[in-house]
């Protein structure tokens, strides 16, 4: 909305609200839920990048993607807790399994994932451990914990969109159908990643691509087709985000698909893909919040909604 | 009242969702206003041109009750030849002294009775002992025997006086004077006379802020005046309805807390009128007058038997001798100029904070600065208790801490909820209160206090045998040892049957021989049957709607005072929906819901015999029966200091000259003229554009008074956080002043700042075809406390009513500028270039009379 | 997980477990008799022990503090208002009729307040949105100078009532006060996403956080529909209204209710509170209040009917309540199908990737 003259335009879309207050309360967190959004695909994308290696005999693919998995759940962990009010009590998060608590299954889906996706990593180091025992039994334990991890990893991959669209923000809430498959491209899109700097083999290029066709379709869908609710993802820090986010996905394919001569290209195009995919979650999470501060986030949809006959139902 | 009064308000709001019509009368839009159908902007100052304009529509339309007025008013009394209005004499009555600024008050009396009248010396010295305030109840002498017109068109009837001195007060006039439009005004005469009648009832309402003005007795008598002609008065749904202060003023004054009164109202005694016992009995009961204060002698006996016991005696003239005497003024403004002068040298303050809480706060402060000692009780560190540390005079230089001469003693008190006892609130309902936790460390009740201080002055005083010290070592004073049993302090308070040691269960069961005591003789029948009847609990819904088993109200547990007016006068009610109390003629008493304010056994019908006196001569349809006439008074032959009928004067200050009558303001309000009290300039004086603005103080509803008991607590402080000033979008246009932004407040005492809010609910007015802003301050912030800021109070003068030495709070003159206050001595200057410009200077007397000579009165015509 | 106990009517307390369960019970809170007096804070605050929200000069008419916070459990909204009709039966001319003024200046003062963002504490005014300030409103650069320069908006809608144009000059006004509170929702999402159970649903039917189970992870705060429920800045736990989930166990009156003068906030059964309402916007209507209205009172709304509801005279987001509010959890079932087939898209497409021929 430009401005053009010394006086603003008064614009036809009238609304109310008490001192431009925010209505829905923005969620409490700081960055780290970012952060973690972005590690937790992370971990789900490379364990997932490691069962394929383990699957398909690539060692190095494999080796890459355990060991990432465990650093970004180690990562998780660090967030997820320390952005608690009460990082102390974190525990308390199993005292419970509650479906309608998307965080409350997320805890369990993290702690199979983390069991397994961590036992698979320790499994990578059987090679430096002097006994014979250990030696022998750790990689048969390994293998089947890193396809228990696999199995996980796209329940861990896609929680974190119900996450956050399970709330009354109203950019999450309504991004709801789509969020999901952006989430899971966007894990996929940074295991691949991780396989183009470590392996740049043609799996990873197809996950590569695979990966960033979700990721971009989902986003776009949200970006265009919530009318009201998309201009946050639009507009702002927001915009910003997911617009280098995007750029940069689509760079990463091009250099991951015409790059695949050269490791160094590859190794970029991944690089590229990683930090595609943690901006496109911290453009999602900036969305979120700036749609949940302005109240006419919460007030125009709303009153659309009472205004226009109800349909469906 | 919503704003002063939230709890209170429950009852106009049940009222208005049961169909009564809300009608607020204002200069700012308040939260009672949010509440009310209509809200009335006027200006501030101008509530007589409101009410008189009101009075004027009931007589020009004939809308009074004829058959109450007739009946229970002095309509129909014939006033004396000599009596001239101030219709005639250009805003003053007959009678006017320019010399001492009284009158002498013969003229106003009825016709052939002129001699009862208050003269000019008696005038000067009830104006200095605020002697009105004891006519509260007991009423000026008045004899018996009046004159009457029952047709009320005799010339020198009330009726027609009333008539003629109201004629000018028009609507358009209202509307000159008030701001309030022609068709706005005419609705709300129409919305109160059509409500009131046989069948319907309208209360006025006020709260303390309407009497804190240089006419505020007359404003409520406006009041007062209305209600009786629209009948109003003595019946359910009617009245004027004085919200009186937090949470027991109305208890301080019935057991006083005031310098000329002594408890049930009556007068302390002056050293001069009072030389002896019967001097000061009959000055109360006036010999041969009609009513109850003909049993003067019982009550004060009584009182002295509770102060003296047995030594008290006849023949000692009850410890008459040892009471203090009166010799002027020795009201809490003058102290404080006393205190300024050096006068006095120790003081007590007791649940007061006069350095935010009083008019001119520099005034109170320097004066508490000089003196020897000071006893502070309070529950904080208060201002009043810091102010030679932290007072603004501190930052001018004028109060320097390391030589501030003054020691101060801090006590902490008791809170109410850390003591027993009783509050009496606004309808003289008694309403008794356990003690909920004990006080924290060395805080003391009230009642321990004076009792423990007694005690060791008694012992101090033990062996001496001055004369002086006589009244204080005859005292009874065993309340035991450690904290006195409030409640033993109410059954003193009721009375006993000395002989017996029975309660009494009346106050007629006094005696004037020194066979029973009693405290307070309105108060007696608190604890009759050895109950303590003000801890009375029982649930509105177990009980008539009068709910008389709720606590007590003096007198005699009655719930609403001069109810025989809601008969008429053969007794019956005026009609069924406002019955109230009636006469029984089957069984020869009268009865109804609430204890009739009447003899129980005297007929209608009954009327006094030649020569009767006292309750004997109070007449059966003599419904005011504290009155020396009986009736309800419309107008005053005697007793107020500034006229027997309400007439608009000006504020002393204002920069409107007054439209009606070349007298400006109140020709006999209290003034102090010195240098260190300067009033703004108000015309016929020069230079009022100096002070363009009119501004008014009040109440938050999250603040307490000078706010010791808000803003030291976060839960208050946090909703109300700081000072402001409200101000209307125009006049912030006017001045520059922006939402939220800084300004200061300046008069010829001080200058204040205080954020701004701008809001809609202040109103510029348009007056004498001028445009009159107002803006409004409230008065809670002070120097100590978790929220700090300037106290509104520190731009008041001093300022009284006449005849119960209030100040003028409520409305003043001033400017305002955007931005903040200089600071320091900086400060001092700016107010002096102000006072300079306004022309203030050394040497300036506030004209008092302001009549026009009468040649050029006669050019007005 | 029925969908139905995620959305529609219920009684609460039985579909949570209570076996004999006693009446629910709730708030009305009837704006039309609310005096501001703020007594429901303060008498909250003593009875709950909850911190002050700090000494902020907010210049929202009377409010100054913000919002329901995590220290404000009861929170006092006030509207400064011109309206065309005076409302009164009396047929008396509204307050400013006939008197010199200008243009109103609550639409101007909401700017500058919007504008303050006073930090108080656990922020109930996190800063306010200046895109929507920027969009909406126009001041009177000539009455407002420094509303100028600054993002602008309008607490109110300057199209249709009197007194918003710059040269109109005020008639009439109204005061609209509020008394927020949680609202005890039938389908409480606060509850349903909090991860560790602090959250519950009494046998009253209200839905209270066990201070001693709550670890802060702030989920609750994101999901209320109505910004209720505030994680406490040095505490870092999650604190809302509690109905007096303590008072109510002794058989007393939430401490509110008890210290409103005016009866403004009533305490009740939820069902005969419902009915009173009704009887109560009846009353007002046929007095000529047309603006009364209910919210929050019907079982069919998003929220399943709230357990405290009110009675408003203007549209809920004039006094910052969401104009239609739905539980989020509604559409958690469609949630979670959409998240498995997108974990099945990711699950497929790394099928694809690797079992495609070696390249």
């Amino acid at each position: 909305m430009s401005r053009r003259g010394d006086r603003p335009m008064v614009p036809k879309a009238q609304f109310r609200s008490y001192y431009g207050r925010p209505i829905v309360r923005p969620a409490p967190w700081t960055h780290d839920i970012a952060a973690y959004l972005f590690t937790g695909g992370l971990a789900a994308g490379s364990s997932l990048l490691a069962a394929g290696g383990q699957l398909t005999r690539r060692p190095k693919l494999r080796r890459a993607g355990r060991v990432t998995a465990l650093g970004a759940l180690a990562a998780s962990g660090y967030f997820l807790v320390a952005d608690l009010g009460r990082p102390e009590r974190f525990h308390h998060m199993l005292r419970v399994a509650k479906p309608t608590s998307p965080m409350s299954m997320g805890t369990w889906i993290l702690t199979a994932f983390g069991a397994a996706a961590g036992a698979a990593a320790v499994a990578e180091a059987a090679s430096l451990v002097p006994s014979r025992l250990v030696r022998r039994v750790l990689p048969p334990i390994g293998a089947a914990a890193g396809l228990g991890a696999a199995v996980v990893a796209p329940a861990l991959a896609t929680y974190t969109a119900v996450l956050l669209s399970d709330t009354a923000t109203p950019s999450w809430h309504v991004a709801y159908p789509e969020l999901p498959f952006v989430f899971a491209g966007s894990a996929l899109a940074s295991g691949a990643g991780i396989g183009l700097i470590a392996d740049p083999a043609p799996p990873t290029r197809r996950m590569a691509v695979l990966g960033a066709a979700l990721e971009l379709y989902g986003a776009h869908r949200i970006e265009t087709t919530k009318g009201l609710l998309s201009e946050p993802y639009a507009t702002g820090r927001a915009g910003k985000l997911l617009k280098a986010g995007r750029t940069l996905t689509a760079a990463g394919v091009v250099g991951a698909v015409l790059g695949r001569r050269s490791r160094v290209v590859s190794a970029l195009s991944g690089l590229s893909l990683l930090t595609a995919s943690a901006m496109t979650r911290f453009g999602i999470y900036e969305g979120g919040m700036a749609s949940a501060r302005d109240p006419k986030y919460t007030v125009l949809p709303q009153r659309e909604r009472l205004t226009e006959p109800a349909d469906g139902q | 009242m919503a704003e002063a009064h939230p709890v209170g308000f429950q009852w106009v709001i049940e009222a208005k969702n049961r169909g009564a019509t809300v009608i607020h009368v204002d200069p700012r839009f308040s939260r009672t206003s949010a509440l009310a159908h209509t809200h009335v902007p006027v200006r501030a100052g101008a509530d007589i041109a409101f009410l008189g304009g009101v009075v004027n529509y009931i007589l020009s339309n004939e809308k009074d009750f004829r058959e109450y007025v007739l009946a229970y008013t002095n309509a129909s009394m014939i006033v004396s030849d000599d009596f001239l209005d101030t219709e005639d004499l250009d805003g003053l009555f007959s009678g006017f002294d320019p010399k001492t600024n009284t009158y002498d008050e013969s003229s106003w009396m009825y016709a052939g009775h002129e001699e009862h009248g208050q003269a000019h010396e008696e005038s000067h010295a009830s104006r200095e002992t605020a002697s009105a305030q004891q006519h509260e109840s007991h009423g000026p002498p008045l004899p018996g025997d009046v004159r009457r017109d029952p047709t009320l068109q005799h010339p020198r009837c009330v009726y027609q006086i009333l008539k003629r001195h109201y004629g000018r007060y028009t609507p358009e006039v209202v509307e000159q004077l008030c701001g309030v439009p022609v068709d706005k005004f005419l609705a709300v005469c129409e919305a109160w006379t059509s409500n009131s009648g046989r069948e319907r009832t309208t209360s006025l309402v006020y709260s303390v802020g309407w009497t804190q003005h240089s006419v505020g007795v007359q404003y409520i008598r406006t009041g007062a005046i209305i209600q009786l002609l629209l009948g109003n008065m003595g019946r359910p749904g009617g009245g004027v309805l004085a919200l009186r202060g937090h949470a027991s003023i109305q208890g301080s004054t019935d057991i006083p807390t005031l310098f000329n009164l002594l408890p049930g109202y009556l007068p302390m005694p002056h050293h001069a009128q009072h030389v002896d016992f019967q001097d000061w009995i009959d000055d109360i009961r006036h010999p041969g007058q009609k009513g109850f204060w003909a049993n003067a002698e019982a009550y004060a006996v009584s009182l002295l038997k509770a102060y003296f016991g047995e030594a008290a005696t006849e023949e000692n003239q009850w410890g008459y001798g040892w009471l203090p005497r009166l010799t002027g003024d020795h009201g809490t403004y003058r102290q404080a100029l006393d205190m300024i002068d050096g006068k006095i040298k120790g003081y007590f303050l007791l649940g007061q904070n006069p350095a935010v809480g009083s008019a001119h706060g520099r005034a109170q402060r320097l004066g508490m600065a000089n003196l020897d000692w000071l006893v502070v009780r309070d529950l904080y560190m208060i201002e009043s208790a810091t102010f030679w540390k932290n007072g603004p005079e501190v930052e001018t230089g004028e109060i320097t801490p390391e030589t501030c001469r003054t020691e101060v003693f801090f006590m902490p008190a008791a809170s109410h909820a850390e003591k027993e006892g009783t509050f009496t609130q606004t309808q003289r309902l008694l309403q008794w209160r356990e003690k909920a936790v004990e006080p924290p460390a060395d805080a003391r009740s009230e009642l321990w206090f004076f009792y423990h201080l007694g005690k060791r002055i008694r012992a101090r005083l033990a062996s001496s045998t001055l004369p002086r010290d006589a009244g204080i070592k005859n005292l009874t004073w065993e309340y035991g040892e450690d904290e006195p049993s409030g409640e033993a302090v109410l059954q003193e308070i009721n009375g006993f049957d000395l002989s017996t040691g029975k309660p009494l269960s009346t106050f007629n069961e006094m005696k004037p021989d020194g066979s029973t005591s009693g405290g307070c003789w309105i108060y007696t029948g608190v604890f009759a049957d050895g109950v303590n009847q003000a801890a009375r609990r029982k649930p509105g819904s177990e009980q008539s709607w009068v709910a008389p088993e709720w606590g007590w109200a003096w007198p005699a547990n009655r719930r609403t005072l001069y109810n025989r007016a809601s008969a008429d006068p053969d007794g019956n009610p005026w009609s069924e929906r406002k019955a109230y109390v009636w006469w029984d003629g089957s069984a020869g008493e009268w009865t109804g819901h609430d204890v009739p304010d009447f003899e129980k056994t005297k007929p209608p019908s009954y009327r006094p015999p030649e020569g009767a006196s006292g309750v004997a001569a109070i007449s059966g349809d003599d419904a005011f029966i504290m009155q020396g006439d009986g009736k309800g008074w419309l107008y005053v032959p005697s007793g107020l200091i500034d006229g027997p009928m309400p007439t608009h004067y000006e504020p002393a200050e204002s920069m409107i000259r007054n439209p009606l009558y070349g007298q400006q303001a109140n020709p006999t309000r209290k003034v102090y003229d010195r240098d260190d009290n300067p009033t703004n300039p108000s015309p016929p004086e020069p230079h009022t554009d100096v002070f363009p603005y009119v501004f008014g103080t009040s109440r938050l509803t999250e603040h307490h008074t000078a706010g010791g008991m808000s803003r030291q607590l976060a839960y208050l402080s946090e909703l109300q956080p700081e000072m402001f000033v409200e101000v209307s979008p125009e006049l912030a246009t006017e001045r520059g002043l922006e939402h939220l932004g800084w300004a200061h407040v300046i008069t010829a005492r001080a200058a204040i700042e205080a954020k701004v809010l701008v809001t809609d609910r202040m109103t510029p007015l348009r007056i004498e075809g001028r445009i009159i802003h107002q803006l409004w301050l409230p008065y809670h912030w002070g120097a100590e406390g978790l929220i700090t800021g300037d106290s509104a109070n520190d731009l008041i003068g001093i300022t009284l009513d006449p005849n119960v030495l209030i100040q003028e709070s409520k409305v003043g003159t001033c400017d305002i500028q955007p931005g903040r206050r200089p600071t320091g001595k900086a400060l001092l200057a700016y107010v002096e270039e102000y006072r300079r410009r306004a022309g203030l200077i050394p040497g300036h007397h506030t004209p008092i009379v302001t009549t026009r000579a009468p040649e050029d009165a006669d050019g007005q015509q | 997980m029925g969908s139905n106990s995620l959305y529609g009517p219920l009684d609460p307390a039985p579909d949570a477990g209570y076996t004999d369960a006693p009446p629910r019970m709730g708030f009305f809170t009837d704006t039309s008799v609310c005096i501001g007096c703020k007594a429901c804070e303060v008498a909250c605050k003593t009875w709950n022990a909850i911190p002050d929200d700090g000494f902020n000069l907010l210049g929202q008419s009377y409010d100054n503090t913000g919002g329901l916070t995590a220290n404000s459990w009861r929170h006092v909204a006030f509207i400064e208002q011109p309206r065309s009709d005076s409302g009164a039966a009396t047929g008396v001319p509204g307050a400013f009729a006939g008197l010199p003024t200008g243009p109103s200046a609550s639409a101007q003062s909401a700017v500058i307040a919007a504008t303050t963002g006073a930090d108080t504490g656990t922020a109930p005014g996190l800063p306010p949105a200046v895109d929507a300030l920027a969009a909406a409103g126009t001041v009177d650069p000539q009455l407002f100078p420094a509303a100028g320069t600054g993002p602008q908006f309008l607490g109110m809608p300057q199209t249709d009532l009197p007194g918003r144009t710059s040269d109109a000059p005020r008639t009439d006004f109204r005061w609209l006060m509020m008394s927020n509170v949680c609202k005890h929702c039938t389908h409480a999402a606060c509850l349903d996403v909090c991860p560790t159970g602090s959250l519950f649903r009494t046998e009253f039917g209200t839905v209270v956080v066990q201070e001693d189970i709550c670890n802060g992870c702030g989920y609750c705060v994101a999901a209320c529909p109505y910004g209720v429920i505030d994680r406490r800045e040095d505490d870092g736990r999650a604190w809302k209204c509690t109905l007096c989930y303590d008072r109510l166990s002794d058989g007393l009156m939430p401490a509110c209710a008890q210290a409103c003068p005016t009866e403004s906030i009533v305490f009740g059964e939820l069902a005969s509170l419902r009915e009173q309402a009704a009887a109560r916007v009846e009353t007002l209507q046929s007095q000529g209040v047309d603006s009364a209205r209910l919210y929050g009172h019907s079982d069919d709304d998003g929220v399943g009917g709230d357990g405290a509801f009110f009675l408003l005279l203007d549209e809920p987001e004039v006094y910052g309540l969401p104009p239609d509010p739905v539980v989020t959890t509604k559409d958690l079932p469609d949630m979670w199908k959409r998240a498995g087939l997108a974990a099945l898209a990711m699950a497929a497409s790394v099928a694809v990737s690797f079992l495609g021929r070696r390249g």
